[in-house]
């Protein structure tokens, strides 16, 4: 059922001109960056070759693009997720779902993994185009893996802030600014704090995103992203159980 | 229990409020294999709260529903499987094109795959919509509209099927249209119709409950509430009249009224008509009969009657198995 429900919303993304328009968009500005990255790798490569231990291409040029990525997944996924419980509660469509022999869990996850989908591939394209680099020249394979996969947790956590703002509301565009604001304060909360142990810190996606850009796959912090897309799925599912009982 | 004979549909003493106020006090429903009940009610009286809450939409404050012995609020995902459901407004996507929705309709209330499109196929015809099965549904005009909203109703062969004012908004072709269905579908299916146009629920149903003010008002079969309208009274147009007394002389004539010259107003004994008695009378003395009209009490009368008496008066109808 999860499946159905799934393959039903990343199909009513294409449908529209949306998904293809921000694909298209993310990958440009993507690939902006990543060429402005190999310029500047190949004016200072000479430079570069007189440290004892020079960073490589992929360093340079290759992860920065995931950084970027991430970001723009921030500021792309509440365009995409708004729609989903918000605009079937304006439309009076969740009738549908909610009367078919499907739990409140199913029609989250389904919806979650739909967008997730989408965002996923352009993650995918991403990591594509930086892999195009193996071509030329040898690349640090574990550094790009951890960046995608960095890239993919973001997206994640995204999608479910995304899809638990949209569950609060029947207004797609009030979800899609209470979205970005709520991803924009995950992203820079704790931007000012001096002290790298205090919790708003730990509470900060940037900070758990950090060790994946730097290549280290991190277990505290791939627990902390699955624990807060949990916790953001699991509000979700609350909220549209709470649909029957109040109203 | 023996399942043939266990009623489809039984819910009982459904409590709702919304904040303050009553949506629907202990309303009992039973549904029979096959039946049409209709549910008529005027605006706001709690016909689509008591339909959200037997779908599993709405979460009663009280009372229990039972889908083919089982319990909707304990495994609502099992209850579900035996509904379809229409809600007033069709739950449809508009840039979807029928058989795409419709497919989805089938996949989520679990036809197997293997028979989701003999299943599309099935209920795009019952419903006559085989002819736009490729147009996006929001290019389609209300009627076939609500046509697909009936057929994601009926789409995985529900024992239960609710539909919500289905005629609603639409021209009278379409609504006789939607009725033959309805009609139709009750030869495999139950039915539970609400609406408030009474002519629909006569042409359509088994049985009929009133709903007002959140409560049942009124529960029988349809023939019940036929013999409920059935008049005591016939009006009479005659060309060379008797007087009044010669009248009320005729056997079973209670009171004869001089309503305009040569037109009576004859009240009689319920269920017992002078029509005959009267008419060879006409013959017999050469009254010159030009009309005799039994006159009954419209269905909009007993509704009215029904639904607006004082709640202290209100019987407390029984739902009948």
């Amino acid at each position: 059922m999860i499946g159905v429900i799934a393959r039903k919303e990343l199909a009513a993304m294409f449908h529209t001109p949306l998904a293809w328009l921000l694909l298209a968009v993310l990958q440009a500005i993507c690939g902006y960056v990543f060429l402005v990255g190999l310029d500047g790798y190949l004016e200072k490569a000479p430079m570069l070759a007189q440290y004892p231990d020079p960073p490589g291409l992929t360093e340079v040029a290759a992860a920065p693009v995931f950084g970027t990525a991430a970001f723009l997944l921030l500021l792309a996924t509440p365009l995409m997720s708004m729609r989903l419980i918000a605009e079937e509660r304006r439309n009076q469509t969740l009738a549908l779902l909610v009367s078919s022999p499907v739990s409140a869990s199913h029609i989250v996850l389904g919806k979650f993994l739909g967008l997730f989908g989408l965002l996923a591939l352009a993650v995918g394209l991403f990591t594509l185009m930086t892999l195009s680099l193996s071509a030329f020249t040898p690349l640090d394979y574990g550094l790009i893996a951890a960046n995608a996969a960095g890239a993919l947790l973001v997206a994640a956590l995204c999608a479910a802030v995304g899809l638990y703002c949209s569950s609060l509301t029947a207004q797609p565009v009030v979800a899609a600014v209470s979205t970005l604001a709520a991803l924009i304060l995950f992203w820079v909360v704790g931007l000012g704090a001096s002290d790298p142990s205090s919790w708003t810190r730990w509470i900060s996606m940037l900070g758990h995103y950090q060790s994946f850009a730097n290549g280290l796959v991190n277990t505290a912090d791939l627990l902390w992203f699955a624990l807060a897309t949990a916790l953001f799925l699991g509000l979700a599912v609350r909220r549209l159980d709470r649909d029957r009982i109040y109203s | 229990m023996n399942d043939a004979l266990a009623p489809i549909l039984a819910a009982s003493n459904l409590s709702r409020h919304y904040g303050a106020r009553h949506a629907v006090r202990d309303v009992s429903l039973t549904v029979a294999r096959g039946e049409v009940l209709g549910l008529l009610g005027p605006n706001g009286a709690g016909k689509t709260t008591t339909l959200q809450m037997i779908t599993g939409n709405l979460a009663p404050d009280a009372g229990e529903v039972r889908i083919r012995g089982i319990d909707l609020l304990d495994n609502p995902v099992g209850a579900k499987r035996h509904v379809g459901y229409l809600p007033e407004t069709p739950p449809l996507y508009r840039d979807q094109t029928v058989r795409e929705y419709l497919r989805l309709a089938a996949r989520l209330r679990r036809v197997s795959k293997a028979k989701v499109a003999a299943a599309v196929d099935r209920a795009m015809e019952r419903t006559g919509v085989g002819d736009v099965a490729g147009r996006l549904i929001g290019t389609l005009s209300k009627g076939y509209q609500q046509r697909v909203g009936i057929a994601q109703a009926i789409v995985h062969e529900p024992d239960l099927v609710v539909l919500d004012e289905p005629t609603v908004g639409l021209d009278p072709n379409q609504i006789r249209d939607i009725r033959a269905l309805v009609r139709e579908l009750a030869g495999s299916h139950s039915v539970i119709l609400s609406t408030h146009i009474l002519p629909e629920v006569e042409t359509v149903c088994d049985r009929v409950q009133i709903l007002h003010d959140g409560r049942v008002v009124y529960a029988d079969t349809i023939a019940a509430l036929r013999n409920q309208r059935g008049g005591q009274a016939l009006t009479v147009t005659l060309l060379r009249p008797p007087d009044g007394e010669t009248l009320r002389a005729v056997p079973g004539v209670r009171s004869a009224e001089l309503l305009a010259p040569g037109r009576f107003r004859l009240v009689h004994e319920p269920g017992a008509s002078p029509a005959e008695a009267l008419a060879r009378r006409c013959v017999v003395d050469d009254w010159g009969l030009v009309a005799l009209v039994p006159e009954e009490t419209t269905l909009e009368e007993v509704f009215v009657q029904l639904t607006q008496r004082d709640e202290a008066e209100a019987p407390v109808a029984e739902t009948q198995p």
